[in-house]
């Protein structure tokens, strides 16, 4: 069985080196702020007895007072996975730093998101609409579009 | 004097037969060889995430079969168990059974047309698919006795599946089973040696134990990698955890290799379908669900090990009659993270190879 890792037992360790930056660890989902995003990713893949080097998904769930930004992170070694998550409050101009760096399969993904929630990757190689054309008006997976 | 030369576009599709549905490839070719490769899709964008959320989890059932066509009933499983994960509820044995053999018959039906066409993107015109048309069109068969439909089967409920298997089925499966480790001798036997074959598919498309981990390949991609993963395995559902079955893997990450394992993926699933048989326990076949489910608010993710890759369902509840949001994490959408880099340098026919192998299926890709 993969096992869910204790979100608690990890949002120790990145208390320890990300001050401040873990706002909430529930279960198997560690909720970061925004800024540290990438940081805590590179980090997360990077420590031993960790690795979390396979991104299962990465998606966006609009709560129309934030959107959360979710990643789902799989060990393929060690056969554990954790969630991470996080928030952005600009509904205006929602942006985050893109993590195709670490994973390259998040290259669609984030496209995905963007196309379809508006947020836009900082870092992004190739950011640009997935499946809708160029020149579609809003964002169709956002609550408020109609 | 020094001939001008420039860098010219070539779009394949997005209406071309070797494009399994509509996909284009935007190549930029330098004489013969391609330099550059942009994948466009979403010609098949039908929203299926946002009209779920206008959908009751039941109502949702019938979106997934028409993701990828060719293995229903493993994109109905993939989502029932997120939402049994969510509302806590469990699917009683027999239907745990009966979910294991529909899984593999989906699997053994999405290979067959895998291996079949990746044949026919090869050159080897119609023969081999037909071949494959013809096991495959038994399977279907299978899925019609159960549910009524071939392909959109739309049988998996939350808690269990929508009606028991009907008597015939049994003694058709058994008959099925006895035959096709014979049909997929004889089929490899034609392919794995042939000369042809060998030259165009060896060392062609290759995709490194790296890469696959990290684009996220899944399924017959990541394992024809080298990499030893299969979620039945490393998390199982249902009761994959009582079928003794081995994960066939590739060592070059070519081609060749992805075909090879989808061949040896097909003999596993003839063992897990006989053993399935062996066990299938009576029983009911479908837990007491409200009529109107409303699980607690909270998150999921359900995963299977789909014909495809991992298929999974994250499902975001608020506690009301329709998901607050679903979210797919489709296979061959991510599969095809790295055909760009695995085409550059390579002339288009490889290109065109090189795509089938890795196996995608449009209406998933684009939902």
């Amino acid at each position: 069985m993969t096992t869910l890792l204790s979100a608690q037992n990890v949002s120790k360790e990145l208390m320890a080196r990300f001050p401040d930056m873990v706002v909430e660890s529930s279960g198997s989902a560690v909720l970061v702020k925004s800024q540290a995003l990438l940081e805590v990713a590179a980090f997360l893949k990077a420590t031993p007895g960790l690795d979390l080097d396979y991104l299962t998904l990465m998606t966006v769930v609009d709560y129309l007072d934030y959107f959360e930004v979710v990643y789902l992170l799989t060990s393929l070694q060690h056969n554990h996975s954790l969630t991470l998550k996080t928030r952005l409050f600009d509904r205006d101009n929602p942006s985050l730093a893109s993590v195709v760096g670490l994973w390259k399969g998040a290259d669609y993904q984030e496209r995905e998101v963007y196309d379809m929630f508006g947020i836009k990757f900082v870092g992004h190689p190739n950011l640009k609409r997935l499946f809708l054309w160029e020149g579609f008006q809003g964002y169709p997976m956002r609550k408020d579009y109609l | 004097m020094a001939i001008k030369t420039e860098p010219f576009v070539v779009n394949v599709g997005p209406q071309h037969p070797s494009t399994h549905g509509v996909f284009r490839m935007r190549m930029v070719m330098d004489g013969e060889t391609i330099v550059d490769m942009e994948p466009v899709f979403g010609y098949l964008h039908r929203g299926v995430e946002k009209i779920g959320e206008t959908r009751t989890y039941t109502g949702c059932i019938p979106l997934t079969d028409r993701m990828d066509y060719l293995s229903a009933p493993a994109n109905n499983l993939a989502y029932v168990m997120a939402v049994e994960k969510l509302a806590g509820v469990k699917a009683p044995e027999r239907a745990q059974y009966i979910r294991v053999i529909m899984g593999e018959l989906a699997r053994l039906a999405s290979h067959s047309m895998a291996v079949g066409s990746f044949l026919n993107d090869l050159g080897a015109m119609a023969t081999p698919l037909v071949y494959m048309w013809r096991e495959r069109e038994k399977i279907l068969d299978l899925l019609e006795m159960t549910c009524g439909q071939r392909l959109t089967s739309n049988y998996m409920r939350v808690g269990g599946v929508s009606q028991d298997l009907p008597e015939e089925f049994t003694p058709a499966v058994k008959k099925f089973v006895v035959e096709m480790p014979r049909f997929i001798d004889e089929y490899d036997q034609l392919i794995k040696d042939n000369e042809i074959v060998l030259a165009r598919t060896k060392g062609v498309g290759v995709l490194s134990k790296e890469m696959a981990v990290s684009i996220g390949a899944s399924g017959p991609v990541l394992r024809g990698s080298g990499v030893k993963w299969d979620i039945r395995k490393s998390d199982p559902y249902a009761v994959y955890d009582r079928m003794q079955f081995d994960i066939p893997t590739g060592t070059a990450g070519d081609c060749y290799d992805r075909y090879r394992v989808r061949v040896e993926e097909m003999r596993q699933s003839v063992r897990i379908l006989e053993q399935a048989l062996a066990q299938l326990p009576q029983g009911e076949v479908r837990a007491k669900v409200p009529q109107r489910l409303r699980p607690p608010a909270g998150a999921a993710y359900g995963h299977i090990e789909g014909p495809k890759g991992e298929l999974g369902f994250y499902v975001v509840s608020d506690g009301s009659v329709a998901p607050y949001r679903f979210h797919i994490r489709a296979p061959s959408l991510i599969n095809l993270s790295a055909l760009r880099e695995m085409v550059i340098g390579w002339k288009i026919a490889d290109a065109i190879v090189t795509f089938g192998s890795i196996d995608i299926c449009l209406g998933e890709v684009d939902r």
